[in-house]
């Protein structure tokens, strides 16, 4: 159990130094080892709760995630600007339930994150214990558009899972969708 | 860049008292928060903008703090706001 | 027609179509019907808008410090935004300021219906 553990704050400090550096702008040896220093004293003040990187990351995938992510930013965005000024048009929405394949909460936060960033869509609840997201969508017509909705999450789940989930978790993804898992309060 | 100036400022301004209009309407006080990070964010863009425009960076730094600003004053009021009201 | 006259013409469209998105997000945050929807309309100069209006001034400024402080802001602004928008959209929820008379389906409610009993 140490190793992970280890390799988890050496990950938060890498991070935490990387922006250090950008905030400064410039790099030299004097920024690198404040940027250590803080990121020890942040490290051992504020402990973060553990998040398990169960995976490791696939270039490849990674890239063609990022690439889909600006694709349907773009798309989205402008489709909401075409809605907004369609005057005299009331758009639908709904709320939809999306239990994801993949029991992570790495994947649950990645997979919330992107959906909310993409304008049109919004997380409204999440449970953790069935790694169950709650959405809200705009604009969709009638049920046809809710499914084909539903189906483009399961897709992103699938493109972050690939670009830095484990062998398991991505052997995960050709189950059938969880249908009947239902949320506990 | 006079003209890309003049456009940019006009729709800036014009989003901005949209913004504000639903501000003043309300009704209530999430429909405020919602409407004040809107036009946290607006203003983030107008700084940018405006630094573009005179390729000057002076204001950069601000962009970092306003970029914070607004993630921590939504999550407090979502945090702390009514429950229930039904 | 040299590079800086390039770098200039992109950074317009994309200062232009940033202010545009803003725009269009004060248009739908006045005549969406309720403050879900709102919120959809808000997503926009946060996230596409702010990121197209950074690049424009990236490509104006040109210059390594001011460009990494450009790329933080953006970084921050992407981390950050969904979090809020869930925060503020389950106490929007929870408050009860839905129109449900314009949701198609609304799952949410059937499964907290179902947990028995409310925990709140």
């Amino acid at each position: 159990m140490r190793l992970p553990r280890w390799r988890d704050r050496l990950l938060t400090a890498a991070v935490l130094v990387t922006v250090w550096m950008l905030l400064w702008g410039v790099f030299s040896w004097a920024n690198l080892i404040s940027g250590l220093l803080v990121a020890a004293v942040v490290i051992t003040v504020f402990p973060l709760p553990p998040v398990t990187v169960a995976g490791r990351p696939h270039p490849v995938a990674l890239l063609r995630l990022a690439w889909r992510f600006v694709i349907d930013l773009v798309a989205a965005s402008f489709q909401l600007a075409v809605l907004a000024f369609r005057f005299g048009h009331q758009p639908r929405s709904a709320i939809i339930r999306v239990p994801l394949r993949v029991p992570s909460d790495l994947v649950l936060t990645l997979t919330g994150e992107a959906v909310s960033l993409v304008p049109g869509s919004l997380i409204v609840d999440t449970d953790r214990a069935s790694t169950t997201l709650y959405i809200h969508v705009i604009g969709v017509a009638d049920r046809a558009a809710v499914e084909r909705f539903r189906h483009e999450v399961y897709e992103t789940e699938a493109r972050i899972v690939r670009a830095i989930g484990s062998d398991d978790e991505i052997r995960r993804l050709s189950d059938p969708p969880p249908v009947e898992k239902r949320r506990q309060l | 860049m006079i003209v890309v100036g003049i456009i940019a400022s006009v729709l800036l301004c014009a989003a901005v008292s949209l913004v504000l209009v639903r501000i003043v309407r309300g009704p209530t006080t999430l429909d405020r928060i919602v409407a004040v990070d809107v036009l946290l964010a607006i203003v983030v863009c107008a700084i940018a903008a405006e630094a573009a425009y005179t390729r000057d960076a002076t204001s950069l730094p601000i962009l970092v703090v306003l970029s914070i600003l607004g993630f921590v004053g939504s999550v407090a009021v979502a945090r702390f706001s009514p429950r229930s009201r039904r | 027609m040299t590079v800086q006259t390039v770098a200039d013409v992109l950074a317009g469209t994309c200062l232009i179509s940033g202010a545009f998105l803003s725009l269009a997000a004060g248009v739908g945050l006045l005549r969406f019907p309720d403050l879900l929807n709102r919120m959809h309309a808000a997503t926009k100069p946060q996230v596409l808008g702010l990121l197209l209006i950074l690049a424009g001034t990236a490509l104006r400024l040109q210059n390594t410090i001011d460009i990494t402080t450009l790329v933080l802001v953006g970084v921050f602004q992407l981390a950050t935004a969904p979090v809020a928008a869930h925060m503020v959209g389950r106490a929007v929820y929870r408050a009860g300021h839905v129109r449900r008379d314009l949701l198609i389906v609304d799952e949410l409610a059937e499964d907290r219906a179902d947990a028995q009993p409310p925990s709140r």
